[in-house]
């Protein structure tokens, strides 16, 4: 077995994971457990006057029932955009308000689970109800604009006056839920004042410091374990409202307690991905030169907290322009606090980014590549500051020549087969490149065997494979030497799983630690005799703990590192600009009957810098396109506009892409070497692969059958005339 | 979930003696055959019978063919048997009723007697929060100005505008089938189409099957010419979901021109419908696109939309017609297994 860094390594954790070996939060058996049910609320917006537990607490086996009359004595840490590690501002059961449709009003613990629930569902809240305003449109919702998360340079009006061409449009796209494979879930045990804690995670260490705030006592006591996350998509980042209401009630009751929060549930009592309201403005010369670029989003929030993901600030940096302005707002609305899903920032304002670009190629009637090509550039328009690297036309070239767009004929519905109306399009995909501090333990021994240790995370991406494959590069051994340890806060503090930040930033901090042990071994990877290397060293081990911080961190990253502290730079900054670029072609087929959407073709070609692992890569590239695609024509949050429930709380009614509809999709690579990036000349590939894919697939929509849909998902209502 | 006993009887007499009733009138006996309607609805405690009286032991699974065209299905054949058997596989219409709904799991345990009592994924129904008529009679209908894509246009009522979401029964109620049932009163036969009923002021009330009884066998007649036949089904993804309009289509054709048409409606009524006044129309027919337009023009007359479900109008006509165009072009040697 070879393997190091680029080799196509399968992953190192897949026996175990196939065997069901491996275990996830709630796999972990703790002794004598009691049971947690939570208690979600049926109305959209009032106040709990009265609550009558008497039947839920005559189940037998009931031991306490928590609520506002019973809180939890917790302290709200606050967001991540606030220096916290919340999912939200505020803590359950701090007052008899009800925010939203579905927030977590009581919690039971009892004996066992069935106990728990039929407790839960025999509790009687009584409201004083008030009209809730739950979606856009809504009265009652309150816009916040928001100008430091502004940008402009040059004058957007004259470069729009000076233009050939103009467009203004306006693009919607729709609240998405997460729905991991992988259940919400939350295990704590306490030991004295020590404290355990199993739930799925993607920043162990942040959870171990915002429970320990929550909790109110010491991060030090606060033990989070997380070794495999069956999916995280963003939704596993912060920490649950639940998670210190389990570990709290756990030290009241003196046991340890389980809670499993049902599908349904974990539609509004952990984050989602907002719908936003979006609308561009471009002004372009004859020649398909951009002169103005002006792109403003509207983003629904909670009524307590302001959480934005803004992405019209990477839109502008896509393409050549005069003159950029963006802006956002915040609309405040009776919901839960919107929080990360996969490229939060780009894959809502990219549909809109990428669409535009295309309605403006057909303005100019212009192929929409070359209109790209025209607008390409070596540094950012909105402060000239250069690109690291962008390879962004070479992506279009390799998936083009592969998906045959030189036979594109942009005549719309010219490429009908028989009852099918066929459609070509394409987007630009791009996702900021971005690290964070982190530290690392590699430990290796004269029998030629490593240990590395990380408290970053594995969500099925390939994390444990990848970070063996740059360690065996390092240490000059072959990757099944290699042993991974992930998911734990008791190992050195790594990274949040977020951001695409894991792999530049475990790799970079790997390849430190591994060059100081061929260093005090006095060898190189390349001529490395481990036992001769160990005999002439005079010790049977050696270990090293080596810290990163990437540049342009802030002075005191190193020392957030080890309060949790999420650290993340990269994408925009003062001396560069770096960003993964990709470019997506989708085929689409339209029943000229009943109008339904199927893509028989997606391709993407991605530039990333090095990539680490060419089948993990794949794998991430195909998932992020396949997610595009459900994105683009079937997930939606339906969310009743009267009360604010959720109206398909499962994954029956909460569509997502099946087998069937993935036919013939492809993710290639294209060669990009980046020096600047970080050490290991590596951009993130976690999310880039969602970006382009909604508006390919809008854009091939539109070629098929005229029809310009500004909004997703797109579906069969939006191509039929209804009346 | 409440706790419930579970009833495990050995012959259909003993089952229908045991049932306790579902709860609501006109919901019938709380049986459980596969389980993936009835256990789904407790958990959600939208249903909570004190006993589940066990099928398995009890119903006829297999399908018989009595040599006349004549088949007859024991009720707790599972989906996924009927949906390969060569008889439904001659008459494609009632095997891609059966393979293009749910997912392999579920036909693995669905049973064909149960597939026709489908309940309604009405999301207002399995809330257990919402005003729903036919989960709380008389407490209104919160999905008339509500999310109601899903939900019918054609037999709706100012009560209730769930639909019937199954498919194969669209399939069945085109071959004049008979349904075997046995009640505490003996047994007796209900004619397919006579078993659900519309909504109308009690849409509590579902079919009119009795609390005790219980569907054994269904038997039905399928002509030599239903290999003509086809089940048009559009939806949001290609598998695993229900129908937002459906078409069950089996075309007798002379050259062009029609002999005999069947067709019938899924996912947009709120009972298996079919479109006889259509059928009629359609006979005599050469059938062009333009006759195939008129058809589901004609099939949807006095559907009513509710508002995000108005799209389902003109996608059924279209459905339809689609249908029809595709029965049309089918070789019937060679049409099984199709799956466009």
């Amino acid at each position: 077995m070879t393997g190091r860094i680029g080799a196509a390594v399968s992953r190192i954790e897949g026996r175990k994971k196939v065997m069901g070996e491996a275990r996830y939060a709630a796999d972990f058996a703790v002794p004598n457990p009691l049971y947690a049910h939570l208690v979600t609320s049926t109305i959209g917006r009032g106040t709990i006057t009265a609550i009558d537990d008497a039947d839920a607490r005559a189940v037998p086996g009931v031991r306490d029932i928590y609520s506002h009359a019973n809180p939890l004595g917790l302290t709200p840490d606050g967001m991540m955009s606030t220096g916290g590690h919340a999912q939200q501002g505020w803590e359950p059961f701090d007052a008899p308000d009800v925010r939203f449709y579905g927030e977590t009003i009581a919690m039971v613990v009892a004996d066992d689970i069935l106990a728990a629930r039929e407790a839960a569902k025999r509790l009687r809240f009584t409201y004083s109800e008030e009209t809730p305003a739950p979606v856009f449109g809504a009265e009652g919702v309150e816009p916040e604009e928001l100008p430091d998360d502004a940008l402009s340079s040059g004058d957007i009006e004259a470069a729009m006056q000076a233009a050939a061409q103009t467009l203004d449009l306006d693009y919607d796209t729709a609240a998405n839920t997460h729905n991991a494979m992988e259940l919400f879930a939350t295990t704590a045990q306490w030991s004295g004042e020590d404290l355990t804690v199993y739930v799925p995670s993607q920043w162990v260490e942040g959870f171990r410091v915002g429970i320990a705030n929550e909790l109110g006592i010491a991060p030090e006591r606060v033990h989070v374990v997380s070794p495999y996350v069956g999916g995280g998509f963003g939704g596993k980042g912060s920490v649950f409202t639940f998670t210190p209401m389990v570990a709290a009630a756990s030290k009241r009751l003196n046991r340890p307690v389980k809670l499993y929060v049902t599908r349904e549930q974990g539609f509004t009592t952990a984050s989602f991905r907002a719908e936003t309201q979006q609308s561009i403005r471009l002004g372009a010369g004859a020649d398909g030169r951009l002169t103005g670029f002006e792109h403003t989003g509207r983003e629904l929030s909670s009524r307590t907290d302001t959480y934005v993901v803004n992405g019209a600030e990477a839109a502008a940096r896509m393409y050549h322009a005069d003159a950029v302005r963006t802006g956002v707002t915040c609309v405040h609305a009776d919901r839960q606090t919107p929080g990360f899903m996969r490229a939060p920032a780009e894959t809502p304002y990219f549909f809109a980014l990428e669409s535009a670009v295309d309605e403006l190629a057909r303005r100019l009637e212009m192929d929409p590549v070359e209109l790209r090509r025209t607008n390409d550039i070596d540094a950012e328009p909105v402060n000239g500051v250069p690109y690291t690297s962008r390879s962004l036309m070479e992506c279009y070239d390799m998936a083009g020549e592969a998906f045959g767009w030189s036979d594109y004929d942009p005549a719309v519905g010219s490429m009908r087969d028989g009852d099918w109306l066929v459609g070509w399009g394409c987007a630009t995909a791009a996702y900021p490149t971005q690290m964070a501090p982190c530290s690392v333990r590699v430990h290796l021994d004269r029998t030629g065997r490593a240990r590395v240790m990380v408290a970053s995370h594995d969500l099925g991406t390939g994390a444990y494979t990848v970070i063996a494959q740059a360690a065996a590069e390092g240490l000059g051994l072959e990757v099944d030497r290699v042993d991974v340890e992930l998911g734990d806060s008791r190992l050195p503090p790594g990274t949040i799983a977020g951001g695409s930040v894991s792999t530049a930033s475990n790799v970079s901090v790997v390849q430190i630690a591994c060059e100081r042990i061929m260093q005090r071994l006095g060898t190189t990877p390349g001529e490395i005799d481990v036992e001769a290397a160990f005999n002439a060293f005079g010790q049977a081990a050696i270990e090293e703990y080596a810290e990163w911080t990437p540049r342009g961190s802030q002075k005191n990253a190193r020392r957030g590192l080890y309060r949790g502290q999420v650290g993340i730079v990269g994408g925009a900054e003062e001396e560069y600009t770096a960003f993964a670029f990709g470019a997506e072609y989708a085929e689409v087929r339209i029943n000229r009957w009943t109008r339904e959407i199927r893509v028989p073709r997606l391709y993407g070609a991605f530039a990333a810098g090095r990539i680490m692992n060419e089948k993990t890569a794949t794998s991430q590239y195909l998932g992020g396109m396949v997610w595009g695609l459900g994105h683009a024509l079937q997930e939606k949050t339906e969310i009743d506009p009267r009360t604010g429930a959720v109206m398909n709380d499962n994954i029956s009614e909460y569509i997502v892409p099946v087998n069937a509809d993935i036919v013939d999709i492809r993710a290639m690579m294209v060669p990009e070497e980046d020096t600047l990036v970080n050490p290991a000349g590596v951009k993130g590939i976690g999310e880039i692969g969602i970006v382009g894919t909604a508006a390919a697939i809008a854009n091939a929509v539109y070629h098929a059958t005229g029809i310009r849909v500004r909004h997703v998902p797109i579906r069969v209502e939006d191509l039929i005339e209804t009346g | 979930m409440r706790p419930f006993s579970f009833r495990r009887p050995g012959s259909p007499e003993e089952a229908v003696a045991m049932v306790e009733p579902m709860g609501v009138a006109g919901q019938g006996g709380a049986f459980h055959a596969g389980g993936t309607t009835v256990i789904d609805l407790m958990k959600l405690h939208v249903l909570h019978p004190p006993s589940l009286t066990d099928l398995g032991d009890v119903l006829e699974r297999g399908i018989e063919e009595t040599g006349d065209g004549t088949l007859r299905v024991g009720a707790g054949t599972t989906m996924a048997e009927a949906a390969e058997h060569p008889a439904f596989l001659r008459a494609p219409v009632l095997s891609e009723a059966l393979w293009k709904a749910a997912s392999a799991q579920l036909r693995n345990v669905a049973t064909l007697g149960g597939n026709l009592l489908q309940r309604t994924r009405c999301p207002y129904f399995r809330d257990n929060v919402s005003a729903c008529n036919k989960r709380e009679p008389g407490s209104g209908c919160a999905a008339k100005d509500g999310i109601n894509r899903l939900l019918a246009v054609l037999g709706t009522s100012e009560e209730c505008i769930a639909n019937y979401p199954g498919d194969w029964a669209n399939a069945l109620i085109l071959f004049d089938a008979v349904l075997e049932t046995r009640s505490g009163e003996g047994g007796r036969e209900i004619a397919f189409d006579d078993l659900h009923v519309l909504p109308g002021e009690d849409p509590a009330r579902e079919t009119i099957l009795g609390d005790d009884e219980l569907i054994t066998a269904i038997r039905l007649t399928v002509p030599d010419w239903a290999g003509r036949s086809v089940y048009t089904k559009v939806r949001d993804r290609d598998s695993y979901a229900f129908a937002l309009t459906s078409a069950a289509v089996a075309l007798d054709l002379d050259g062009e021109t029609v002999r005999e048409a069947r067709l019938a409606i899924g996912g947009a009524a709120t009972v298996p419908w079919r479109a006889r006044e259509v059928e009629d129309w359609l006979q005599g027919q050469t059938l062009t696109e333009d006759v195939a337009v008129e058809a589901g023009r004609r099939a949807f007359e006095g559907a009513q939309g509710w508002g995000e479900n108005d799209f389902k109008i003109p996608l059924g006509r279209d459905t339809v017609a689609r249908g029809l165009m595709e029965a049309k072009a089918m070789t019937p040697e060679t049409n099984s297994g199709d799956s466009q």
